[in-house]
């Protein structure tokens, strides 16, 4: 089990546009480095990658809350 | 009915709200402050005569929803609700709901921010007042209608998406060879971002100064301008760097632009404070766009001429005249503003929240520091990244230059990054001293790491 932490605090999305699908889903595999959201800074956006491969447990933030640095975002199994 | 002093909502947080709260309180009024749960605390709050908490943090969930900023604006007896920038200041049903809800918006009217913040309508208004626009073309029919048009305009020109905006849809067509193509893939491309595949050409402007011009105008009929603002040292379109005069700007375009924008301003009935931009190139001035809105710049305005203009947008709003004739506008000196934001220039301006463990601005003579924030703040992730404007004001351009090598030197922040040395650096960089910048130097001055 791995967890995907933000390094960043600000908001998080679950999709690259509001009217594009999400990036993965609860149940789908990643591989490491593969985009699972994004985190919004100031207006600035940063991709939050797998840090490793396996399914994609479950989302611990919702789409568009806030987080804050160091917050579990998904678990990885 | 005793009289009371009028009341005025700040719709807005940071530097701007500090800077309406006042310019409400110069003239005898009282202000209201909203804040995000967020900016619990802030410095804002504290100025203003009485503050309203939205709750939310993200600006969705405060500052830009409308319902609780009117809501605040009712509960609190304001007459007038003042946008600031950005948020909700050029959103024309915002304009429209303060009206409908009794209050006044201290701006144009929702008509004149629709007219113009769309581009096709403006570009239309300025060549009515007979105010040069880039040279361009109409939506081509036929890719191979191009070929005659570009020849008309001159090499190089852009390949435009109609419903484009912010920058996107463009590209650039050298020579002939090109063109056919490079329309088509626009057309495509448009069709497929915008679901409109309507293109037009454009001359392309190199290497252009973005100069504009400070209007105001009343409801009794009054528009002036006051002078203009040299913009042209940006990063990806953000303004970093903003001056009055315009360096070495021609006394004939600068004359021609000043009477365009005041012409531009009656032509559309406007009533406000607003901005005429326009890209120079040598002797050649050409119209983009107008801001409905106090800008992030007025101080700049404000230091060589002495006109409060927040307090004068104020005044317009309560139906004043203004409280200056064109005749009576003088500019004096040279003034120079750089906007420190919390971003890291060493990490391609990556935002740098966090707390504000230290700030001391600084001072001295002709030196203004504008800012929303004080030591111990939270430098907080979901709105801008402006920490302050340092603003200075010298007898000519070197002196300002100077006083800001002086103020920027002074300027203390702890606990987060900003773009301090950066504009440390740049008030000594030659070109800039010079004066040789346009608005895709600094870009190519300083290529993404």
């Amino acid at each position: 089990m791995a967890n995907i932490d933000s390094p960043l605090p600000g908001v998080f999305y679950r999709r690259p546009a509001p009217d594009k699908d999400e990036y993965v889903r609860e149940g789908d595999s990643v591989e490491e480095g593969q985009t699972i959201g994004l985190i919004e800074v100031m207006k600035s956006f940063t991709e939050l990658k797998a840090t490793a491969s396996g399914t994609l447990k479950e989302f611990l933030v919702d789409n568009e809350a806030e987080v804050s640095v160091g917050q579990t975002v998904a678990v990885l199994e | 009915m005793t009289q009371t002093a009028p009341r005025v909502l700040v719709a807005n947080r940071g530097e701007i709200a500090v800077r309406i709260i006042r310019a409400a309180h110069t003239l005898g009024w009282e202000a209201v402050a909203i804040h995000s749960d967020a900016d619990a605390g802030s410095r804002w709050a504290a100025l203003a005569d009485e503050a309203v908490g939205l709750g939310g943090s993200q600006a969705k969930d405060s500052y830009l929803d409308i319902d609780k900023v009117l809501d605040a604006a009712r509960s609190t007896g304001c007459q007038y609700v003042h946008p600031g920038y950005g948020f909700l200041a050029e959103r024309a049903e915002f304009a429209r709901r303060v009206t409908e809800a009794g209050m006044t918006f201290v701006g144009p009217t929702a008509e004149n921010i629709e007219t113009m913040g769309d581009k096709a309508v403006a570009r239309r208004t300025a060549e009515r007042a007979g105010v040069p626009v880039v040279p361009g073309s109409e939506v081509l029919n036929d890719p191979a209608e191009a070929a005659d048009v570009a020849h008309d305009l001159g090499f190089p020109v852009l390949v435009k998406a109609a419903a484009g905006g912010g920058g996107r849809g463009i590209r650039m067509v050298q020579e002939e060879a090109g063109l056919v193509g490079a329309v088509e893939a626009a057309q495509a491309e448009a069709a497929a971002a915008f679901g409109d595949g309507s293109v037009y050409l454009e001359k392309a402007i190199l290497r252009p100064r973005h100069v504009e011009v400070q209007v105001l105008a009343d409801s009794h009929g009054n528009a002036v301008h006051l002078f203009e603002r040299d913009c042209s040292v940006q990063r990806r379109r953000q303004k970093l760097i903003e001056e009055s005069p315009a360096p070495g700007l021609s006394p004939r375009v600068r004359e021609e632009m000043l009477d365009a924008a005041v012409r531009l301003a009656r032509e559309v009935g406007y009533q406000g404070a607003g901005t005429a931009e326009f890209l120079v190139d040598g002797e050649e001035f050409y119209f983009i766009e107008v801001n409905s809105r106090i800008q992030v710049e007025h101080p700049v305005t404000e230091m060589v001429t002495g006109v409060d203009l927040v307090a004068e947008q104020l005044r317009i709003a309560a139906g004043e005249p203004l409280s200056v004739t064109q005749e009576e506008i003088e500019t004096t000196g040279a003034a120079i503003e750089f906007r420190i934001n919390a971003e890291d220039p060493d990490q391609d301006f990556f935002p740098s929240p966090g707390e504000l463990t230290r700030f001391d601005p600084p001072g001295g003579p002709g030196i203004r520091v504008d800012t929303g924030f004080v030591t111990g703040d939270q430098i907080v992730p979901y709105y801008d990244s402006m920490l302050a404007k340092v603003i200075v004001h010298g007898r000519d351009r070197d002196e300002a230059l100077n006083r800001a090598r002086q103020a920027l030197t002074e300027l203390a922040v702890e606990g987060i990054t900003t773009t301090r040395g950066m504009h440390l650096a740049l008030v000594d960089r030659r070109e800039f001293r010079q004066a040789e910048v346009y608005t895709t130097w600094f870009e190519e001055a300083h290529p993404a790491g």
